[in-house]
């Protein structure tokens, strides 16, 4: 097999490509500091198995993965357990290494590796599942639940690191999420960004002031580069 | 204070001391950066991104050995995504243990 390391630490890097230099069967053919870079390559190179930082600025590893279309295999890599139950979610995922990295545990991660099979079709299943939407009703899945939510009800969503909070009329939910991956699942009609980690019902603005909107009682910050598509959505007098 | 040591470093390169030496120059490399990074966030009130400091900074506080530590930033990190500032002085202890650590080597 060959395979890349991405992985913002330097660290991690020279570790994780020193327990692949004592597997036989491994040739390690890149790495790369950020996930942008690893696409790119990916576009033009045939990879069997990615090791993956879950936490990278920016482009999350979970963001890299609902970003390419073929995932090939991918054993997650993480400082954090907690990840576990929304990394499996994903068939591309075979395993999932908990830094430090023992040499026995990444044994394992390997033989997984060698003797998953996975077919594109299912890869593509899965990840469909994470998320769905019904008319106007959101499923989001908590601690293996699927729960309903109603889309209208939700005035704001913020991202909290690899973490979506999802606020509405009468309850809050915290959700293994991406902002990226809800925006596309909420209706353009009632929904915007105005900041990189905030989405808000139009309907719920009270008022503008400057570069922050009010929405119930929380005052969420404009970026420059949305408030003129914020704005344009506005009935202004 | 927990002593850092360099068991997990041993125990992974399989006795390349070429590579043992490697990494700790990666370390010692990289570990000042992201220090000055966190301490820029925590001076300018970025309580979320101190918080992905501290995330990364998690790894090499674990690859030192430094177990009590780790259980002391972990909980730090949370502290941070709540916009609190517990567990701040000892956590900045930890990253003084290491750099201690770090000249030494």
């Amino acid at each position: 097999m060959n395979c890349i390391i991405i992985d913002d630490e330097a660290t991690a890097r020279a570790i994780i490509n020193q327990l692949c230099s004592n597997v036989d069967s491994l040739t390690v053919l890149e790495e790369f500091p950020n996930a942008i870079q690893a696409i790119k390559y990916l576009n033009q190179n045939d990879v069997d198995l990615i090791f993956l930082d879950i936490h990278m600025p920016d482009f999350t590893g979970f963001d890299f993965i609902e970003t390419i279309k073929n995932p090939p295999k991918i054993v997650l890599t993480t400082s954090d357990a907690n990840f576990a139950i929304q990394a499996f979610e994903y068939d591309c995922i075979v395993d999932y290494l908990v830094k430090p990295i023992t040499p026995e545990r990444f044994s394992k991660a390997i033989q997984k590796a060698e003797s998953s099979a996975l077919t594109n079709a299912s890869k593509s299943k899965a990840s469909d599942e994470v998320e769905t939407t019904s008319g106007n009703d959101l499923y989001v899945n908590i601690d293996r639940r699927l729960i309903k939510i109603d889309i209208p009800s939700i005035y704001l969503v913020e991202a909290k690191g690899d973490y979506i909070l999802i606020k509405t009329e009468d309850k809050n939910y915290t959700v293994h999420s991406t902002l990226k991956k809800i925006e596309e699942k909420l209706p353009d009609s009632l929904f915007l960004k105005i900041h990189r980690s905030y989405i808000i019902n139009v309907d719920k603005i009270i008022d503008i002031e400057d570069n922050s909107v009010l929405i119930k009682k929380d005052v969420i910050p404009v970026s420059r580069s949305n408030r003129p598509e914020l704005m344009k959505r506005l009935n202004l007098l | 204070m927990e002593k850092p040591n360099l068991s997990y470093i041993e125990s992974m390169s399989g006795g390349d001391k070429d590579f043992e030496q490697k990494l700790i120059a990666i370390i010692k490399n990289e570990f000042p950066k992201e220090k000055e990074v966190y301490f820029a966030n925590i001076a300018s009130g970025n309580f979320k991104d101190a918080a992905s400091n501290v995330h990364k900074l998690k790894h090499k506080i674990s690859i030192l050995g430094l177990t009590k530590s780790y259980d002391i930033a972990v909980n730090y990190e949370d502290n941070l995504l709540e916009n609190s500032m517990e567990g701040k002085i000892e956590f900045e202890a930890i990253l003084q243990n290491m750099t201690n650590f770090l000249e030494t080597l």
